[in-house]
């Protein structure tokens, strides 16, 4: 016999994610899921935002990894609040553990967190955390042909950062084949250009962030 | 891996139907997973015979459909189906303009349960190696 169900497999992480927001939004912070594969440079790309924020922004994050605290040492040494939660050979984030490392802020302190999840292209995607903004890095030397085999990770980004542009001759890049892999799945997603080494492309992703982030309602520039 | 703990979004999935209908033993789970959701199918099977062991769930099969995200030309406006990688051109008219929807589906469809008769001897479908 038969029973119809028709319930979405990851809905108790759902609801958990969207807990997190209610409380995030509760507490006027503004949350960005940071996604892509290792060494991209999400790290590098958070300590370039960290150091262009506006006046009056309040920033901390939470690092995720599989084992080890280098990237949330990176960001400490930036006197930021910095939570690691190491998911102990886990491939993602997922809600659960971000309100556990919530316990560990401050949030009436903060008003822009930045959620640097495990370094992976495929699972990630699949697991809300209560962010107000995915973002997913790519970097030049991964090659243009990102999008068409992860396509998956790029549909459901609201912006995409391409890091290591300054490489982008090196590894002849085709730019126009990248982002037109990522609008075959995510047509109106904004698109960056940066350089964590020479700094190029950085005030404006972080302008963008800034004036997003007020959009959507969070605390951010709300003050 | 993040098949393990999708595994067990699965389970907890079918035991709550289950449960909601007399909680008969389950002998299979319908589950929809999207081209663009990179789920293996095998690694799942895999990890819910250990997880279901010692419940109403314990032998059920897993039975996958695979939906497909849908391609469509910007330019012939030709429809068609997408599994990663993703083509680079039409396959219609070769137009290099196109765009992708759906794929991304996971969700537990409906599960099937041991008729009312059959249940409590754990033997639903009278399968038992060695029963003869």
């Amino acid at each position: 016999m038969k029973v119809p169900v028709v319930t979405e497999i990851l809905k108790a992480n759902d609801q958990v994610a969207t807990e997190n927001r209610e409380l995030f939004r509760g507490a006027g912070v503004g949350v960005v899921n940071v996604m892509a594969s290792p060494g991209a440079g999400k790290t590098s790309l958070i300590l370039g935002t960290l150091a262009r924020l506006s006046d009056g922004i309040e920033p901390a994050v939470i690092e995720g990894d599989i084992a080890s605290s280098i990237d949330a040492d990176r960001i400490a040494e930036e006197g930021v609040p910095v939570v690691q939660i190491n998911t102990g050979g886990n491939c993602h984030l997922d809600a659960p553990m971000v309100r556990a490392a919530m316990s560990h802020l401050d949030l009436t302190e903060v008003n822009l967190l930045f959620i640097e999840n495990v370094g992976n292209l495929i699972c990630p995607s699949n697991y809300r955390l209560g962010e107000d903004l995915k973002l997913v890095i790519g970097s030049v030397p991964e090659g243009h042909d990102k999008p068409f085999k992860y396509p998956g990770i790029f549909a459901g980004a609201d912006v995409v950062v391409l890091n290591k542009d300054d490489l982008a001759d090196v590894f002849e890049f085709d730019h126009a084949e990248y982002e037109r892999g990522i609008r075959m799945v995510n047509p109106d997603v904004e698109i960056f250009r940066t350089s964590c080494r020479t700094g190029a492309g950085l005030d404006s992703w972080t302008a963008w962030l800034e004036k997003r982030l007020a959009a959507l309602g969070t605390g951010v520039g709300a003050a | 891996m993040h098949e393990l703990p999708a595994t067990k979004g699965i389970l907890d999935v079918a035991l709550e139907a289950a449960a909601r209908a007399g909680s008969p033993p389950i002998l299979a789970i319908d589950i929809v997973v999207g081209e663009l959701t990179s789920i293996v199918d095998d690694s799942v099977q895999f990890y819910f015979d250990m997880l279901s062991r010692d419940t109403l769930a314990a032998g059920a099969r897993l039975r996958f459909r695979r939906e497909p995200a849908l391609g469509r030309c910007d330019e012939c406006r030709h429809a068609f189906e997408v599994r990663p990688p993703l083509t680079r051109s039409c396959p219609g008219c070769g137009a290099l303009g196109l765009s992708v929807t759906g794929g991304q589906e996971f969700y537990v469809e409906s599960i099937e349960v041991a008729d009312e008769g059959a249940r409590g001897n754990g033997d639903p479908e009278g399968e038992r190696p060695g029963s003869d």
